[in-house]
């Protein structure tokens, strides 16, 4: 399990963003990532107002979501000439967008950011579509690295039952249709989200994803979410003064149990 | 130099670069006509004119809505789909595309907005290496002079107002060309430019262009590349 209290404060992955006082930036970055049809949406929705509860102020915000790329993105995917490599620009600069005029103002007073996919996403489609990943890393790596990052994992026939009972049609983009994956939108949503899936992993350790099985039933995946989400919060709850020796007995045995 | 994807033709890319006012426009479409009457098929492309990202480059710059990097960003998805569409699939077909403006214009226009110089190179890794890359080497008072003489009002972004690096435009116009022009000059050797001198006639220029196209593309059309009957070309023209 990554060690949340090591990620202070937060921080870009390769490039910093020109004008961005890093050190200003109070609140936390949690990220939900996965595949299409894991169900990312219905657990932010969730998670937001619990985290509410609980007294943070929450931004949820999402892939193709900011006011300067948002709509034009969608425009674009309703054509049939959208390429590859101009699609994940235009998820970068719609991203950029979020990041700096939604994400950063937030983080900076303090608000609890739950974003639905970040960069990854825009790495693991572009790198499944046979892009080269190490110009999609340093593309990506004006990011901030967040506090934490859950990936929703489940496997491609967890993906169709979802899609086939939840939405009941296949989607072009999401079956990966646009590079020819195969000749019908079943066959080539498979091999299109097998090799999403597998890029995702392999995302995993590099850059810190904890994995949280996405093919048990959506209550039993927010418990957990709840549990990891709420580890995020643990350095806030420490102690400014010098420990008394009562209250560190008290760690010891917290942290103890939840070994 | 930059990564570039080399061209694996049998097209030619032929791209032109300099500040505003250096007179590159002018000088790629006589080059391009000039082309087409000797037999070329020739294709033109210009700097931000991709129909796909029009609508949100429109509304960034109405709304003042860019950061230096939110900015490149739509600069760089504007020429990815240049690329994908357009430049590549006619350089496949063997057409000779002539470019106003190209990755360059990025590197020496976001770095001066602050963006850093290692990731914009990078961004634009998958653009294809050109052939041919004139750069119209003009001094920062005679380009001035061009545009501010004649055109209409200076625009927001263009004259760098979103730097704040002075209130009056046609001030922030001048401090953000002379930058751009210190990034150009010092990209000449690492991109391997063909210097072009600006300050030189219209003709005089466009003879040498031409001397250096035919030095580095012979007097008879390379096989592969792609050619037009020579009637209708000069018809169209």
């Amino acid at each position: 399990m990554p060690d949340y209290k090591d990620r202070q404060p937060l921080s870009y992955y390769r490039t910093a963003l020109p004008g961005v006082d890093y050190s200003e930036l109070q609140g936390k970055l949690i990220v939900i990532e996965g595949p299409d049809a894991v169900g990312r949406s219905t657990q932010i929705r969730g998670l937001k107002p619990w985290l509410e509860e609980l007294g943070h102020a929450v931004l949820d915000t999402g892939m193709a979501r900011s006011a300067l790329a948002g709509k034009g993105i969608k425009e674009a995917k309703q054509g049939n000439t959208l390429g590859p490599v101009t699609m994940t620009m235009y998820y970068l600069t719609d991203f950029a967008d979020r990041l700096e005029n939604e994400i950063i103002p937030a983080l900076r007073a303090g608000v609890v950011v739950l974003t639905d996919r970040y960069i990854y996403s825009v790495m693991a489609r572009a790198i499944a579509r046979g892009e080269n990943r190490a110009w999609m890393e340093k593309a990506a790596g004006f990011a901030l690295v967040p506090h934490a990052v859950f990936y929703l994992r489940a496997g491609v026939q967890d993906l169709i039952s979802r899609v086939v009972v939840g939405r009941g049609a296949f989607d072009y983009w999401e079956s990966g249709l646009d590079t020819g994956f195969g000749r019908n939108m079943y066959d080539s949503f498979v091999r299109y989200q097998s090799r999403l899936i597998r890029v995702f992993d392999s995302l995993a350790d590099p850059y810190g994803f904890e994995v949280i099985d996405a093919t048990r039933p959506p209550v039993e995946v927010f418990e957990s979410l709840k549990a990891s989400v709420s580890r995020v919060f643990e350095p806030q709850e420490q102690p400014r003064k010098p420990v008394q020796p009562v209250q560190a007995i008290r760690a010891v045995k917290a942290a103890a149990r939840r070994e | 130099m930059p990564s570039f994807l080399p061209n694996r033709g049998p097209g030619r890319l032929i791209v032109v670069e300099g500040i505003d006012g250096s007179g590159k426009s002018t000088q790629i479409a006589l080059l391009s006509q000039w082309l087409r009457l000797r037999g070329f098929a020739v294709a033109f492309s210009e700097w931000n004119s991709s129909p796909l990202v029009k609508e949100t480059t429109r509304r960034g710059k109405k709304k003042e809505m860019f950061t230096p990097t939110s900015f490149s960003l739509i600069h760089a998805t504007d020429f990815a789909d240049r690329m994908e569409r357009y430049i590549l699939p006619l350089l496949k077909a063997g057409a000779v595309v002539c470019a106003d403006r190209y990755a360059y214009t990025a590197f020496a226009r976001d770095v001066v907005r602050g963006v850093d110089r290692a990731w914009v190179r990078n961004l634009y890794r998958f653009a294809l290496k050109p052939d041919l890359a004139f750069y119209f080497k003009v001094p920062l008072e005679t380009a001035l002079g061009r545009i501010l003489g004649g055109r209409n009002a200076l625009k927001y972004y263009e004259a760098g107002m979103d730097l704040g690096l002075s209130r009056n435009i046609e001030e922030s116009f001048r401090i953000f060309q002379g930058r751009i022009l210190g990034e150009y000059e010092s990209m000449i050797e690492e991109m391997g430019f063909h210097v072009i001198d600006a300050t030189h006639s219209i003709e005089a220029q466009q003879k040498e262009m031409r001397r250096i196209v035919l030095r580095e593309f012979g007097l008879v059309r390379p096989p592969g590349v792609l050619g037009v009957d020579l009637n209708a070309a000069r018809l169209h023209a």
